[in-house]
């Protein structure tokens, strides 16, 4: 099928999504400058710093190209810091985003790195056995509104969810070998335009 | 119905946060106002200090743990991770860290080592660490004593790249002489490296280091991280560089898009541009022989 799928490289774990992508067949771009946005089905925006992600993409340009080529049918999964970048609502904070995406989250909400963690999850979207996540530093979603919805949920909080071409998890499907939720990305990817 | 037991403190838990951290800029900070410029500018991380290491040579005498209280308020500043040092061998101070929630330690050469002979049984704790080493064998004995990251020792404090390219460049060539070795003579090759046979065997397979491995000691200047990352670091740290130049928020911020946009020469002419005066540099040879940091530990 010859999918293109950039993961936006300014800073981060982008090399292990970029393992993961080529490793289910498909292309992956690794995007330092907006004019690699153009023809690309789908965008990941790894893990790494929120604040140091957002900072270089408003200086860039991406802030204003990133949604653009989204709305021309591009998919973007973000995690954990991607995560953060995709919602519209930070809660205490003003850092820039893309804020794309129904949703509030919480930045560190389960503390310092001393309470990061390992966990199996259950992702009905992705089927058994339960999916190993893996939460560092993580943020988890407040609250989902408009067309959002949940995929998982982890002690009461939403860790993952999806609102038509747009995902966001809290943890990283980059840093294990199981590659069922960036399957499940580029299975969204390929549906653009339907 | 997957299993709602979650494990905190595993080594991918540990080593995962150093993952985050690629692509970005560690800086060394004294005070909460200077961790709010580093944040600021874009750093991924702060290295909270009592002294940065240009001031810890200068002033000579025992360097130890900075006090917890700046510690802390260093920590309820930002939103970043914070690291902070502890000296080699010291795993008391490593413990009071831990105790404190620090995102990562640093068991730090730039300190007076406590112990001569052992290092920090890194192992045992909840927090990550990150060491120094000068070479392949040094990294691996410091990752098999539990070390999540890696960085070069360089020379700290000198503002002088020179040792942190002489160490990158040697932990390079090492692992690229690995991977090309018939499985055979890696037992031999572990016994010249002082290295543990099976992290050997996994370099060999990697082609890299099994952590993330950033450079350290002796970066100042946004060209100084491109080369670096040229190099082959995974990441970057900037000790003295910052707070002991003229300008410190326009240079951080310069050296975060340098380690960015590491092989765009021309951009990284356009952020070094007018960034006011470096700091201070050292010639390494004419520091004498006892004031070298890099030779704490082994």
């Amino acid at each position: 099928m010859g999918l293109k799928i950039g993961v936006l490289a300014l800073q981060g774990d982008f090399r292990e999504h970029a393992w993961a992508v080529e490793k289910l067949g498909a292309q992956a771009i690794q995007v330092r400058r907006p004019a690699q946005l153009e023809d690309l089905d789908g965008l990941i925006i790894p893990g790494g710093e929120s604040t140091t992600i957002g900072k270089l993409m408003a200086q860039y340009g991406f802030i204003e190209a990133i949604p653009a080529q989204y709305k021309r049918g591009m998919a973007i999964y973000g995690t954990c810091a991607g995560a953060i970048l995709l919602a519209k609502d930070i809660k205490e904070s003003d850092q820039p985003r893309l804020g794309l995406m129904d949703m509030s989250i919480r930045r560190n909400a389960y503390g310092r790195q001393r309470e990061s963690f390992e966990v199996t999850l259950d992702i009905p979207a992705i089927g058994e056995p339960g999916f190993p996540a893996v939460f560092i530093r993580a943020p988890y979603i407040e609250e989902l509104y408009g067309t959002a919805r949940p995929l998982a949920t982890y002690r009461g909080h939403v860790v993952m969810a999806q609102q038509d071409r747009l995902l966001a998890s809290s943890f990283h499907p980059e840093l294990t070998e199981d590659t069922r939720v960036h399957a499940y990305f580029l299975a969204l990817a390929a549906s653009r335009g339907g | 119905m997957a299993t709602e037991e979650s494990v905190q403190s595993t080594w991918l838990v540990k080593k995962g946060l150093a993952e985050m951290l690629k692509g970005g800029v560690i800086m060394d900070v004294t005070t909460p106002e200077q961790a709010r410029i580093a944040e600021e500018a874009g750093a991924v991380a702060v290295m909270a200090l009592e002294r940065v290491p240009a001031d810890i040579r200068a002033a000579g005498g025992v360097a130890r743990m900075a006090d917890p209280a700046i510690i802390q308020a260093i920590m309820d500043a930002v939103t970043i991770p914070v690291m902070a040092k502890c000296r080699i061998g010291h795993f008391a101070e490593a413990q009071i860290l831990d105790a404190m929630g620090i995102d990562y330690i640093d068991e730090s050469e730039v300190l007076t080592p406590a112990d001569e002979e052992h290092h920090v049984n890194k192992h045992l704790f909840r927090v990550p660490f990150v060491c120094g080493a000068r070479n392949l064998g040094e990294a691996l004995r410091r990752i098999a004593e539990g070390a999540a990251m890696i960085r070069t020792k360089g020379e700290p404090g000198t503002g002088n790249v020179v040792e942190a390219v002489r160490h990158m460049r040697i932990m390079m060539d090492e692992i690229r002489k690995l991977q090309n070795m018939p499985e055979e003579e890696l037992m031999t090759e572990a016994k010249n490296l002082g290295a543990p046979y099976e992290l050997v065997k996994e370099v060999a397979r990697l082609g890299r280091l099994p952590v993330v491995n950033f450079a350290a000691g002796g970066i100042a200047t946004p060209a100084d991280a491109a080369l670096m990352m040229q190099l082959g670091a995974d990441g970057i740290f900037v000790g003295s560089g910052i707070f002991k130049s003229k300008d410190p928020a326009k240079r951080a911020r310069a050296i975060v898009q340098a380690t960015t946009h590491y092989n765009d020469p021309a951009l990284l002419a356009e952020v070094s541009k007018g960034l006011g005066e470096a700091m201070a540099g050292i010639d390494i040879k004419t520091l004498p022989e006892e004031q070298l940091m890099q030779r704490r530990g082994w």
